[in-house]
């Protein structure tokens, strides 16, 4: 008889962890829905004619393969040359970026000296800076220094805004580096410069790495500076290529929506041949500000 | 003596080498930061289209201009709304995510790749992608409305709910990120304890909100601080989503900044607006850090 009524409670425990199983599921699926459909509406409308965006809603499939918009902007040259700012851009910006915030955390996370914790102080406290409240004046000095409406003109903006989170956390991984490695260098008579060199730097890949991914999605989607601080098309960068060709386009969404996709899909590749190190990397900035 | 003249000596070339590595960082931080914040403070008592060097000195006119504006208000408290709804909405789906594909492990793979996907997109192409995926015409939620034979549905062109899909929208981007960043909180926790829970006849439910939880609770109170810090100073998706419209529905602290500095070319009140967005964010920032701390001192 007990046997029985336990039996019975846990198969009515076990209808109810189905039952709650399959709630979870249905709300998983359903969020699927969320974050796809509208990627799914991103890369069919790419698909589509622009009498059928204007005549048909958005679930209306394309009536036949129509590649004509994804052709259209692969085979415009100005599609080409914002691609290459965008890649001019990034690979400058993080080459500088890199090395000079290694630079900087080096002493920061090795020497000793008077100035240490305010300088570490102030490039934390920079990290919390809007980027807005520096505009005006960046937007004015870039047009003194004559590099206005020319691709030079983002990369110092990117660098610097880049710098303050990039040192924190290479003067952290710095810090974790062990030091025994560095005092068998200093007892074979290397200084300090050439220690860095030869010690530090090739230490800090793992941290170094994870800094170019971060900052390169970043700079890769850059919009406000490129914005204020270019005019004329062959000097924008990929973001800037969404804002023009819309300008173009506003009416054709299809013809968009293919831009947008194309836009999309760099990150898309890099995500598939290497998803855990680029969402690795793109946390990287989630550190307590 | 010699010994600490020597010595002396050493932090002295200590000294040397930390500035030359340290020089190229702080030379572009003080001209590109620092130098601009101060720049923008100075900009801000004068009057001054930009292009011309005539600027006129007007003492307090633009602050006071500042405290009076009320479309700087209106932004002002939508970038607040985008605060809190954020955080409301962001916290608890990014946590359920991040709980299911921590319970489902390896096998729920497929659901952490289509999840993740929306942060893949830049902001200013997410602003775009929804300007039209939400429009009147042909966008989603209009033909999801047609197929049951209702009329179209205008979120964008509704002064009274185009706010509130903004932050539809932002949420729609940024849960990804939250999502992960609970999943590592998760990872972080000792998986011994899940075992010992077992063994003591925990089920997996009473594990997550007796022990999981409480355990990730710093890990949401960075998440907080992250949410509330960047709410206030979104301005890509808005700007090319809506441009702050219809009407100033929309309008944040960002956008409203930027019209009237680089659109009316009025920068010297452009400069009160980001300088008065400056010290806004700077004090909140602050008092939610302290909050959060002091918490964290109690528990």
């Amino acid at each position: 008889m007990s046997q029985k009524k336990q039996t019975d409670s846990l198969k009515k425990s076990k209808r109810k962890s189905l039952g709650a199983w399959i709630v979870v599921m249905i709300l998983a699926i359903f969020w699927i829905l969320v974050a796809f459909v509208p990627f799914l509406f991103m890369v069919v409308t790419g698909f589509k004619q622009k009498i059928e965006t204007i005549m048909y809603g958005a679930f209306h499939m394309p009536e036949k393969f129509f590649p004509d918009n994804y052709i259209s902007i692969v085979t415009d040259p100005q599609f080409w040359n914002y691609f290459k700012n965008s890649v001019i851009v990034l690979i400058i910006s993080l080459v500088i970026l890199l090395f000079i915030s290694a630079c900087a955390a080096y002493p920061l996370s090795r020497f000793n000296f008077k100035m240490r914790t305010p300088i570490y102080f102030m490039i934390v406290a920079a990290m919390s800076v809007p980027m807005h409240v520096t505009l005006i004046p960046v937007f004015q000095m870039t047009i003194g220094m004559g590099l206005y409406d020319t691709i030079w003109a983002m990369i110092p903006p990117n660098v610097a805004f880049a710098t303050p989170i990039s040192v924190f956390i290479l003067t952290g991984f710095m810090d974790s580096i062990p030091r025994e490695l560095e005092e068998a260098a200093d007892i074979d008579g290397c200084g300090r410069y050439k220690r860095f060199f030869q010690v530090i730097l090739p230490l800090s890949k793992p941290g170094l790495s994870t800094l170019a991914i971060y900052n390169g999605v970043n700079i890769w989607n850059e919009f406000i500076f490129a914005f204020t601080l270019t005019q004329s098309e062959e000097n924008r960068t990929l973001p800037l290529a969404l804002w023009n060709y819309q300008g173009q386009y506003s009416t054709n969404t299809a013809m968009i929506m293919a831009c947008l996709t194309l836009s999309v899909l760099p990150m898309i590749i890099l995500f598939i041949f290497m998803q855990d190190k680029l969402v690795k990397g793109m946390m990287a900035g989630a550190v307590k500000g | 003596m010699k010994r600490a003249s020597l010595s002396l000596k050493r932090q002295r070339s200590i000294a040397v080498c930390a500035a030359v590595f340290l020089i190229p960082v702080l030379i572009l931080m003080t001209a590109y930061i620092l130098y601009p914040i101060i720049a923008t403070f100075r900009n801000s008592f004068t009057q001054w289209n930009g292009i011309s060097s005539a600027r006129k000195m007007i003492g307090l006119y633009n602050w006071n201009k500042l405290i009076h504006d009320k479309k700087f208000w209106t932004a002002f408290l939508n970038n607040v709304k985008v605060m809190f709804l954020s955080l409301i909405v962001q916290m608890p789906i990014g946590i359920l995510l991040a709980t299911f594909l921590d319970a489902g492990g390896k096998k729920f793979n497929v659901f952490k790749v289509i999840w993740f996907l929306p942060l893949l997109m830049s902001s200013v192409a997410v602003g775009y992608l929804f300007h039209y995926a939400l429009a009147t015409n042909g966008g989603l939620f209009s033909s999801i409305s047609n197929l049951f034979g209702g009329k179209n549905i205008d979120l964008l062109g509704n002064q009274r709910v185009a706010l509130y899909a903004v932050i539809g929208v932002i949420c729609w981007q940024f849960i990804p990120f939250y999502m992960v960043y609970y999943m590592a909180g998760y990872s972080s926790i000792d998986e011994t304890l899940y075992e010992a829970a077992i063994v003591d006849g925990a089920t997996r439910g009473q594990y997550i909100r007796k022990i999981a939880l409480p355990l990730l609770v710093p890990t949401i109170r960075n998440a907080i601080v992250l949410s509330i810090t960047g709410s206030l100073k979104y301005f890509d998706l808005v700007y090319v989503m809506t441009g702050g419209g219809p009407g100033e529905s929309t309008e944040l602290m960002a956008t409203y900044m930027y019209k009237e500095s680089f659109s009316k070319y009025n920068m010297g009140y452009g400069s009160a607006v980001a300088a008065g967005m400056f010290i806004l964010i700077t004090v909140i920032a602050a008092v939610v850090m302290r909050l959060m701390n002091r918490k964290g001192g109690e528990i």
